[in-house]
């Protein structure tokens, strides 16, 4: 049945013979798992493509619209949120594919004559997969999107004489981001590298074909490809392939909070693979910051390039390679030392400060008292018998109402007027059905409840209400960490001296569930 | 030799097919599942009963809420409503139920016409004749006071 359809393609179009042609390449007998890598990485790229085109065709490529569609891939789609898991994390492991191949290459001296082209080709596909790192980065539109590109924009505008005009090339004239950055990254990301990456890869697995794998030092023997190789290589991919898989269920991306130029509480930090770039940024100051950051890193790339013709020795067995070891060796520490050293100077923010910089619940930017009525209104069940709707009842009316019918709760008369007001204000349910629909945890509703009964916005103001004597308590998490704050209700004056707040001696889940609430109060 | 072979024959089919199979059933699952959260569009106040003349067909052009993939918009639709008496009162969605034209309202015959393939539509939403095989779709309706409240459309 098969072999007829087979017979048809191969008369007319010689596929088979193309197949089987490439299958039996001659390579050298030793080779085996060490020679995976290449084909990894070449499949790493596919895995990218895949999943890239998958995120595409659900994705909004504007500056207006790029997060929430991102928010909608994750949170409403079926097996979205994995897709782009696999996207972010993939992007780590080429890096790693492909710098470990070129390690190999390097180690074995496989760039020497006749294939310092495919070297060539080589150092220009990484200089392509960091490319992608580079632009697919601004892609989310959230705070480390923007600010990570600030940054690397930022650094392009200092170039001698022709920062300006790299800054117009990338879209940010001035050092400005905006719409136009974003579709030149975009396009950059979707339209220009996939087809030069295409065409290169084809060159360097051409190259490598017109060459063959590099042998061992006076090694003749050889055998062929398939199987055992193309075996092997398709254990690694599929070993390559199961670590992505996993990586993405287990440790989802997430997207933090939509880009804001005027957030000041957000420490941008690159990607981990350009994070010794960063921290080299901080050894070279003043005059010599233009080392750091141009001369330096292009001189490494030069250098790249120019390997095979650096080393002119015929010499391939490692062992009479100790320059090159010690090389490879010196730029594995040089870079581990600047991106342990850049991991070490991160600040590490407090764990609300990290969780306010995820997308916010609606209840986040209510006063307490709106949160404290609608927890009311919630606990009291008042939804069962009631559509909220503006009501006609005066204020006295809805009092006498609440107490007689709300199901043995026992509140104060300020509490219930809070509640008449939003009430009478047409502020009940329809306008905050987002907050009363499950999204908010009961930690919100009950330390909002506390902060109304204490009375808290007598000095403290909070999302617009409130007096403003004492300190605001908008970002108090990135001023203050919980056990300073829970140590500050206790003795404010240790804390503050000469500070006007008296001490609250609170029931411990009182303390628990207010000191949480106004943690998580955004600036 | 030849189960050596076979061996890694076989294991490169299977491991390519489980990644293929992987891929494809994500990205499938991915593309063809409905978005998780379905939200309902509410009650969307249309007209008033006293502006509508009983066993006739009247075109209403109303605002309402609509989530559209990431985005959530107001937009103008419409309803063509009959009301059968002060409190009974239907409305028709604007699409033929053949291919989605917009279907109009022959006054002189008291039914509804739609111009693209002929199918018309008694005033209670019935096939008289033409193409289409169901009747007309519905939306949810209430009547408040003589207010008019349009919700869901429901399939017919």
């Amino acid at each position: 049945m098969i072999k007829p359809v087979l017979n048809w393609v191969e008369e007319r179009t010689g596929l088979g013979s193309i197949i089987e042609h490439f299958l039996n390449e001659d390579i050298p007998a030793s080779s085996g798992w060490k020679h995976v890598l290449g084909s990894v990485a070449t499949f790493s790229f596919l895995v990218q493509a895949v999943t890239g085109v998958l995120l595409a065709l659900n994705y909004a490529p504007t500056v207006g619209e790029a997060y929430s569609s991102i928010k909608y891939i994750m949170t409403e789609l079926t097996g979205g949120s994995v897709i782009r898991s696999m996207h972010h994390w993939g992007a780590s492991m080429m890096i790693i594919v492909v710098v470990a191949h070129m390690a190999q290459v390097f180690i074995w001296g496989a760039y020497k004559r006749p294939r310092e082209a495919t070297w060539l080709a080589g150092a220009a596909l990484l200089l392509l997969t960091l490319a992608y790192g580079l632009t697919g980065y601004l892609l989310p539109w959230d705070n480390r999107a923007y600010w990570g590109t600030m940054v690397t924009v930022q650094i392009s505008g200092l170039a001698p004489v022709v920062g300006p005009y790299v800054e117009r090339l990338l879209g940010a004239e001035g050092g400005v981001l905006g719409a136009v950055t974003f579709s030149r990254f975009y396009s950059a990301h979707v339209l220009i590298l996939p087809p030069i990456t295409a065409l290169l890869i084809v060159l360097h697995v051409y190259l490598v074909r017109r060459h063959g794998v590099a042998p061992e030092p006076q090694e003749t023997a050889t055998k062929k490809f398939y199987p055992s190789q193309v075996y092997k290589d398709t254990v690694g991919m599929f070993v390559a392939f199961a670590i992505l898989l996993t990586l993405a269920i287990v440790a989802q991306v997430p997207l933090g909070r939509m880009a804001d130029p005027t957030d000041t509480t957000y420490t941008p930090r690159p990607e981990w693979y350009f994070l010794f770039l960063f921290q080299m940024l901080k050894l070279f100051e003043g005059p010599l910051e233009l080392f750091g950051t141009m001369i330096l890193p292009n001189l490494a790339i030069v250098a790249l390039f120019l390997v095979p013709f650096l080393d002119r020795s015929k010499a391939v067995a490692v062992g009479k390679r100790g320059m090159a070891v010690a090389v490879l060796a010196l730029a594995g520490i040089i870079w581990g030392g600047l991106t342990f050293a850049a991991i070490k100077s991160t600040p590490v923010e407090n764990e609300f400060a990290m969780a306010l910089d995820r997308p916010l619940e609606p209840w986040q930017q209510l006063p307490a008292d709106e949160l404290a009525a609608l927890g009311i209104f919630k606990s009291a069940n008042c939804s069962k018998c009631h559509e909220a709707r503006k009501t006609t009842h005066d204020e006295e009316w809805l009092l006498d109402h609440f107490k007689t019918n709300a199901n043995g709760l026992s509140l104060r008369d300020g509490q219930w007027k809070a509640v008449s007001r939003l009430h009478m204000g047409n502020r009940l349910g329809d306008v905050h059905k987002d907050v009363l629909d499950g999204s908010t945890p009961a930690w919100a509703f009950a330390g909002a409840s506390v902060y109304q009964s204490n009375q808290c916005g007598a000095c403290h103001q909070l999302k617009g209400a409130g007096n403003k004597i004492g300190p605001g308590i908008d970002g108090l998490a990135f001023r203050h960490d919980k056990p300073w704050v829970v140590e500050h209700f206790g003795n404010p004056q240790k804390l503050s001296p000469g500070t006007s707040m008296p001490p609250y001696k609170f029931k411990p889940e009182d303390l628990e569930s207010l000191t949480h609430y106004i943690m998580m109060i955004p600036r | 030799m030849t189960t050596r072979r076979s061996f890694s024959e076989t294991l490169i089919h299977v491991l390519g097919a489980l990644m293929g199979a992987a891929i494809a059933g994500l990205g499938g699952v991915y593309l063809m599942t409905p978005a998780r959260k379905k939200q309902s569009a509410g009650w969307v106040e249309a007209t008033d009963t006293s502006k509508l003349t009983a066993g006739a067909a009247e075109e209403v052009v109303f605002e309402r809420r609509r989530v559209d993939g990431w985005r959530v918009t107001r937009e103008k639709t419409s309803a063509w409503i009959v009301k059968k008496s002060e409190d009974q009162v239907i409305a028709f969605a604007p699409g033929c139920t053949h291919l989605g034209c917009a279907f109009r309202y022959e006054a002189a015959k008291k039914n509804f016409l739609c111009p693209c393939h002929v199918s018309e539509f008694s005033l209670d939403g019935k096939v008289l004749s033409g193409p289409a095989s169901r009747p007309l779709d519905q939306y949810d309706v209430k009547v408040e006071k003589g207010r008019v409240m349009l919700g869901e459309i429901r399939k017919a």
